[in-house]
């Protein structure tokens, strides 16, 4: 097995045995991009020089006795292009920000930096995360490693593909309405979207303020439990991060073989007639398995989740056209105010910033939050959206009394062509389908790769995800059912089945 | 709901954002669409219910109201990506015409 191959857990145990050295890891990394990024796209910006000294400083700090205070030691991971990294570009896959270098890290690159991951690059992802295929980047889309001519999902999708293809040994995601899910169930990996306000938003390119979270896209559901004991808790400079003690996960999921006593909600709603029949096959199968496994199910109704979607499409472009209101032209990236810029006055530095320095999507978000947010509007769109949420987070809540998680469909089907959606923003918007639920009320869920299903436009098969919403704070359930069920399944081993 | 060429203008204008002819046509019939299917909202019966603005059930996070230092280091290079400065300051054009 490659070096890159290894999980975190793995790596780390073999680091700790004097094995293999972080320096040997990255390279393993390094080559692997130079191997396959040509053809999959994953990458923006690798950082081979800086990530080379920050391994040979893990190394020196391995032979000493402060070793074991640093719980990522030496670990190689990528991080997507909406999060700050000092000193490095940081571009939110966007012509506006295209040679943005950032002056600080986020909260989460600062954790893992001081828990001494090192940190190889940038991933692509749909321009400031508005999509669920990575096709909407302005550095042009990322390809699925399992399929070179289909999407990686998305917005996290650069993310994603790294993952699956072993560039690095986990990478980080944010997830606004399913950005880390959707790439982790269309490249075969796990990914968690933790709780609202678990992990600090300090540092990320804002998109949805009210569901905007940072989380992990790994090979196993432990790895993404040691990343999470990593890069959650309260942040002085998130107001809305939680001040909820951040478990042991680890230990918890250790003492944890089966899944006795554990009762798992089936929403009926989520189990539609849209869904692919080789994902509702496999679905089923992973229900057998986890039932077999000592999971008792209970069927829930959340009759309001055919409602998630235009809710999202409200909140989302209304909170996107504020937050992408910063980028005008005056602080920083494209700006018609630099030399020879043809700017008359202040309001053409904005608007001929702005029309230049935005894709199609990221506008047209813009504009349908300017117009919900506007005058006369806003109670007819933001207002009644914001409601009908409370509908939404209430009718969730009220589920998970009933079951300690809830089990879904990550997707309604498997990765698509590349292009496919283009041009049919409606048509994206409904990818979305059963991921929103989770982000409007704020609560944990986690894709978990479940089996293979032919598209129904093509031969090769394509990993399934399944997906485990919790209760708010409760990530440790979703680790614990997660683990049980890799435990006994080999999905999450993708270097059984990828060939590229 | 039609968005017409007008209002679809006056959007953008809101927004900040110089928009060809062809990208007015474009977002006009796809916003139109999209305010179309959002419409569906209004099935849905709200009375009384109140909005939700945040999920965690936060209330008064507060902090010293104290000004704290930065890294000067961090600052610079903050200060770097501006398109126009005179030293520590970043110019723009005139606010009042």
């Amino acid at each position: 097995m490659k070096l890159n191959e290894l999980t975190v857990k793995e790596a780390l145990a073999k680091m700790e045995a004097g094995e293999i050295t972080s320096v040997q890891l990255v390279e393993a990394c390094l080559a692997r991009i130079n191997e396959v990024d040509g053809r999959i796209k994953a990458c923006l910006t690798v950082a081979q020089k800086e990530v080379l000294a920050a391994a040979e400083k893990a190394d020196e700090i391995r032979q000493t006795r402060f070793a074991a205070d640093f719980p990522l030691l030496g670990i190689p991971f990528l991080a997507k292009d909406n999060i700050m990294t000092k000193g490095m570009r940081t571009t939110a896959a966007s012509k506006i920000l295209e040679d943005y270098i950032a002056p600080y890290d986020a909260t989460i690159i600062k954790k893992l930096k001081e828990a001494g991951a090192v940190l190889l690059g940038k991933t692509n992802l749909d321009e400031f995360a508005h999509g669920a295929s990575t096709d909407n980047s302005a550095f042009g889309p990322s390809h699925n490693p399992w399929d070179l001519e289909r999407v990686p999902g998305g917005s996290s999708g650069g993310s994603g593909a790294a993952v699956a293809a072993d560039m690095c040994l986990f990478a980080l995601g944010t997830d606004t309405g399913g950005s880390v899910r959707c790439p982790a169930s269309f490249c075969g990996i796990t990914g968690l979207k933790p709780t609202y306000g678990r992990s600090s938003r300090f540092g990320l390119i804002a998109m949805t303020s009210s569901t905007d979270v940072p989380g992990p896209l790994a090979k196993t559901v432990e790895d993404a439990a040691l990343v999470l004991r990593v890069i959650a808790g309260r942040d002085e400079r998130d107001a809305t991060t939680v001040p909820q003690a951040v478990p042991d996960y680890l230990a918890g999921m250790a003492a944890k073989t089966d899944l006795q006593g554990v009762k798992i909600g089936l929403p009926k709603e989520y189990f539609i007639d849209g869904i692919e029949r080789g994902v509702k096959k496999e679905i089923d199968e992973a229900i057998a398995k986890l039932k077999k496994l000592g999971a008792e199910f209970v069927e829930v109704s959340l009759p309001h989740t055919k409602y998630g979607i235009p809710v999202y499409y409200i909140i989302t472009p209304s909170e996107v056209s504020s937050n992408l209101a910063r980028f005008d032209g005056i602080k920083y990236g494209l700006s018609a105010a630099r030399d020879g810029g043809e700017a008359k006055n202040l309001y053409e530095i904005y608007a001929k910033s702005r029309g230049k320095g935005f894709g199609p999507e990221a506008k047209r978000r813009i504009m349908i939050g300017t117009y919900a947010l506007s005058s006369g509007y806003y109670d007819a769109y933001y207002l009644k959206a914001q409601k009908v949420r409370t509908l939404i987070k209430e009718e969730m809540d009220k589920a998970l009394e009933a079951a300690d998680c809830l089990l879904t469909p990550t997707a309604p089907h498997v990765a698509f062509k590349i292009g496919a959606q283009a041009d049919d923003p409606l048509k994206m918007y409904l990818e979305d389908i059963f991921v929103t639920g989770a982000s409007l009320a704020g609560l944990p869920a986690i894709s978990i790769p479940c089996g293979f299903a032919g598209p129904h436009d093509g031969e090769v098969k394509l990993p399934v995800g399944l997906q485990l919403i919790g209760r708010r704070f409760d990530e440790a359930t979703l680790f614990k059912v997660g683990q049980v069920y890799q435990e006994n399944t080999d999905w999450h081993k993708r270097n059984l089945r990828l060939k590229i | 709901m039609q968005l017409d060429k007008e209002q679809i203008k006056h959007i953008a204008k809101l927004a900040r954002l110089e928009l060809t002819e062809e990208e007015l046509d474009k977002y006009g019939r796809q916003l139109s669409g999209v305010l179309d299917y959002i419409d569906q909202l209004k099935e849905v019966d709200t009375a009384g219910i109140e909005p939700t603005a945040q999920v965690t059930g936060l209330e008064n996070v507060f902090r010293e109201d104290k000004a704290e230092g930065w890294l000067e280091d961090e600052i610079i290079k903050a200060l770097e990506d501006a398109p126009a400065k005179d030293e520590r300051y970043i110019k723009v054009k005139r606010v009042i015409e």
